[in-house]
């Protein structure tokens, strides 16, 4: 019997054997289409194993992993002020991430190849792995004054501060905001709920204003208009002298392009800085049709206007000049009145670039990052995205600017001691309906510390809504924050 | 006159030290495992350990002095490798209940550890030679029957997840295929080895296939047709599979016959085609078998929900495992009984399964050497076909849970949760240990010098 015996013997050694190929077969070789099936809740557990980085501005936590001691989902992400930090930080849903939690995900989440050495450091020393820490540029002095001063009376709008040498974002608010805990609960359904709850909003909480909308400029856009026209000439200067008709005839159309409310600008002809001071649009539209539609496109771009799409690292929606159009369209175009559409941060570099002598720089929002154990993995960079004019004429544009506080339609916003540049914007949207409230502006003009802009959205500080009124005190307090004052 | 020169007989080794070195091995291994399910799920070594590891220390080693008083000369691998594979079952258990699974309990599997390893010594205390059994070939086979029908006699049988194979004994529930297995393999040793040179001799020709006579062949037919029958109607497919291709083998052992293999696969084929026209759950399990990714049949209720989380489970494991403690085996339904290998699969990985089914393995071959170190037809068939019983029920349902086969259910022996196989399993394992015991026993030596005189043992 012994013969059969062997060959059952051998069968059940094929049989183990078959079993060991197919198990290879499905933990070697199929492993990483079983792991990323959508149907493994495992996945979905996974994200609540890893001890997810911090996300970090200066000493304060804007969001954390907290060990809840959980079986199911043990590490839960906290965002300890929510509202005021969300357009940055994002948040962590169960299934998808936004905002920084989305851009440095892979760091954060520890599986980026950055993170190779202190994973297999980790592995040799059998401790949990975590994921590195991201240190962002903001100041949470200026965010908190901004969402405190945009947020107060239901207004909504967005503000982006900048540091105008660096190009490291400062402040970063979006209003009205939402809470990234309710969307970061471990929880499909609850989460769900909440994501449809907030998204459904008329407002639009979810979307960041600051970068993902674009808004017309209104006569903040006046200052790029000036730079192109003091680039293009250089004997003017601040008291040069220009045509400011009250009402200014816009050729093959039978509409004309007025001052704001009608009025006069001055005796019919100003100079430079009065024209801006009191934002005079008649001298802006004859600069603008006497420059022509690329001498304006061109300055346009070098602020970074419809340049390359910008990841901060968080990615910004591009802004527009508008199409080349008729003479008159291009006046209008020269007020930001026609089809030019600006996000707030792409404002808020217009104004860094000027601050800055003219040299636009790339803006950033990761200012360190480093691994659980303190090691620095990457740090900022500030380089240049372009060089929107030349430091001549923006010494011009700035002390014109710094007329705009002191004399023009910004006094709202002066601070004693410091001189304050800026412009006002009060951009109409729609006729009959309220305008948007811009301002930018930077200080110390001298040696500027921060260079910001904010929008106050159409109809939500009244119909008399104005960039002086409105808006520029609440630049005025960011500033001080900043600014220690 | 010269003393002719008495050469002293090499007598085989009984290795009782190191059977006794593997076996607390084994239990250290799974010591290790219980404290790393702790130290992974609380951050502390698990409070029970102590219990659980002196348990199953004092249950083995009470086998172990029970084998070396009642079958010193017995394999000495054999107690040690199904230590080690009923201790990982325990703290896979023990992991899944942690886990808060509703129904895995480790320690009822500690009891029921603890009731085997007493069969296992009643066992080779009572069966003091395993021939015995061969006077009782037909009521071996009687009882086995009558196991196999015991669940469709009303009021003593249950239906739990739509199978009828439990019956309730007070307030518990027994399955007692799993004990008509053991009845079944006894009968069929029994009855093939008076019959084999009938059946592998006596016949007509056919082509170029053997045929037995229909006299020979009869009653193994009908037993095999009648628990065939009845498992069917149980719907316990998994059983039935287990119970016919243990048939053939032995039937193939018995009779060296290659026809018996061709036959029983033919049969196979038919009662296969035949229960997938009749039956819908059989032809739910070979679509699920050839599709189980369909998102259709994912969905269907006995789809292939349960068999693909366990195939994500093992994936999520890959190379090295999650780490006992660390995965979520939680996740695949039934994972501490009929998915118990997925789910080991994920803590363990793949290195862990492969080790597993190595201990597996080693198991079944030392069975299988038993046999053939057996001196008797019956013991050999008997140790043959416990081994292979042990072997192809590791290979329908690890098959069946990494796909490489239609899904049926069977519990993993010495793994899953569930008392009536442990005990069964541990009988199963007694039954080899006695036949070993035997079979390694040196022949009696001389006394004094009797000359020419041989001395044989039966």
């Amino acid at each position: 019997m012994n013969g059969p015996l062997k060959r059952a013997a051998l069968a059940c050694l094929l049989m183990f054997g078959l079993l060991m190929i197919n198990v290879n077969y499905l933990q070697a070789v199929r492993a990483e289409d079983l792991r990323a099936d959508s149907r493994n809740t495992r996945n979905f557990y996974a994200r609540y194993e890893i001890e997810r980085g911090r996300i970090t501005a200066g000493d304060k936590v804007l969001a954390e992993s907290v060990d809840t001691g959980d079986n199911k989902f043990r590490f839960q992400r906290r965002y300890p002020q929510g509202k005021i930090y969300a357009p940055v930080t994002g948040f962590f849903a169960p299934e998808s991430e936004r905002g920084m939690e989305e851009a440095e995900n892979r760091l954060l989440n520890g599986t980026s190849a950055d993170l190779l050495i202190r994973r297999s450091i980790d592995l040799f020393t059998a401790k949990r792995s975590k994921g590195a820490n991201v240190d962002l540029t903001i100041d949470p002095k200026a965010q908190e004054a901004a969402y405190r001063a945009l947020g107060a009376s239901g207004k909504k709008g967005a503000l982006v501060a900048i540091e105008p040498k660096t190009g490291a974002i400062l402040a970063m608010v979006s209003i009205p905001s939402y809470d990234p805990n309710l969307l970061s609960k471990p929880n499909k359904q609850e989460v769900n709920k909440a994501y449809n709850k907030i998204d459904k909003d008329d407002d639009k909480p979810l979307v960041n204003r600051a970068i993902r909308r674009t808004y017309p400029p209104g006569s903040t856009f006046k200052v790029v208009t000036m730079a192109a026209y003091l680039e293009s000439d250089d004997t003017l200067g601040p008291q040069s002298e220009v045509d400011a008709p009250q009402v200014l005839d816009l050729p093959n159309t039978s509409a004309d392009l007025p001052n704001y409310g009608g009025a006069a600008c001055g005796s019919g002809r100003v100079t430079l800085s009065f024209a801006l001071e009191r934002s005079c649009n008649t001298p802006f539209g004859k600069i603008a049709m006497q420059l022509g539609y690329d001498a304006l496109h061109d300055q346009a771009e070098k602020f970074g206007i419809g340049g390359d799409e910008l990841e901060i690292p968080l990615t910004v929606s591009g802004s527009d000049f508008g199409p080349r159009e008729d003479a008159a369209a291009l006046a209008q175009a020269s007020i930001g009145q026609r089809s030019n559409q600006m996000t707030p941060l792409q404002m808020a570099m217009i104004a860094a670039g000027i601050a800055n002598n003219g040299v636009v720089m790339k803006p950033y929002l990761v200012n360190k990052i480093a691994d659980a154990e303190g090691g620095e993995i990457d740090g900022a960079d500030p380089t240049e995205l372009s060089t929107a004019m030349s430091e001549d004429s923006a010494r011009k544009l700035q002390e014109m600017m710094v007329n705009v506080v002191a004399n023009g339609t910004a006094q709202a916003a002066q601070i004693p001691g410091v001189s304050v540049a800026g412009k006002t914007g009060t951009a109409e949207t729609a006729r009959g309906q309220a305008p948007h409230a811009w301002f930018i502006s930077f200080a110390p003009a001298d040696d500027p510390k921060i260079a910001l802009a904010l929008i106050v959205e159409s109809g939500s500080a009244g119909d008399d809504a104005s960039g002086g009124h409105t808006a520029a005190p609440i630049a005025k307090s960011v500033m001080e924050a900043v600014l220690n004052k | 006159m010269s003393t002719p020169s008495v050469e002293p007989v090499p007598l085989p080794a009984k290795r009782r030290v190191a059977q006794l070195a593997m076996l607390a091995f084994a239990v250290v291994i799974v010591m290790g495992a219980y404290a790393n399910v702790g130290l992974a799920i609380d951050k502390q070594v698990p409070a029970g350990m102590l219990t659980y590891g002196l348990g199953l220390g004092g249950f083995m080693l009470a086998a172990y002095l029970v084998l070396a008083k009642f079958a010193p000369w017995a394999d000495p691998l054999i107690l040690p490798l199904v230590t080690l594979i009923n201790g990982l079952g325990l703290v896979v258990i023990y992991r899944l209940e942690s886990a808060g699974m509703p129904g895995a309990s480790a320690t009822n599997q500690l009891v029921w550890t603890g009731v085997g390893v007493v069969l296992f010594t009643v066992t080779l205390v009572v069966l003091r030679d395993h021939r015995a059994l061969q006077r009782l070939t037909y009521t071996a086979g009687a009882i086995g029957l009558a196991l196999l029908v015991s669940p469709l006699v009303p009021f003593l049988g249950k239906e739990i997840n739509g199978a009828r194979i439990w019956i309730g004994v007070g307030g518990a529930t027994l399955q007692p295929a799993e004990f008509a297995k053991l009845s079944l393999v006894v009968f069929f040793a029994g009855y093939l080895v008076a019959k084999r040179d009938v059946l592998a001799l006596a016949g007509r020709r056919l082509l170029f296939i053997d045929l037995p006579r229909a006299r020979d062949l009869g009653p193994v037919l009908i037993t095999w047709g009648f628990s065939l029958g009845v498992l069917v109607l149980q719907k316990d497919l998994g059983s039935s599979l287990l119970i016919f291709g243990t048939f053939i083998a032995m039937l193939y052992i018995a009779t060296q016959r290659t026809s018996w293999v061709l036959i029983g696969i033919l049969l196979f084929v038919g009662g296969a085609t035949l229960a997938g026209l009749v039956f819908g759950h059989v032809q739910d399990r070979f679509t699920v078998y050839l599709n189980p990714e369909d998102p259709a049949l994912y969905d269907k209720i006995g789809g292939s929900f349960q068999l693909l989380q366990g195939l994500f489970g093992m994936g999520q494991g890959g190379m090295l495992g999650t780490g006992l403690g660390q995965g979520h085996p939680e996740l695949i339904p039934l994972a501490f009984s009929d998915f118990i290998f997925a789910a080991t699969g994920e803590e363990l990985g793949l290195t862990g399964l492969m080790a597993l089914l190595m201990v597996y393995a080693l198991l079944v071959e030392r069975g299988l050497r038993t046999s053939i170190a057996a001196r008797d037809p019956f013991s050999k068939l008997l140790a043959g076909g416990l081994s292979f019983i042990l072997a192809w029920q590791v290979f329908i349902i690890v098959g069946g849970v990494t796909n490489l086969i239609p899904l049926t259910g069977l519990v993993t022996p010495f793994m899953s949760q569930g008392g009536s196989a442990l005990l069964a399993n541990w009988i199963l394992i007694a039954l080899l240990v006695r036949i070993s015991d035997t079979a390694r026993r040196p022949p009696p030596q001389a006394i004094q010098d009797e000359g020419m005189t041989q001395v044989f043992q039966r």
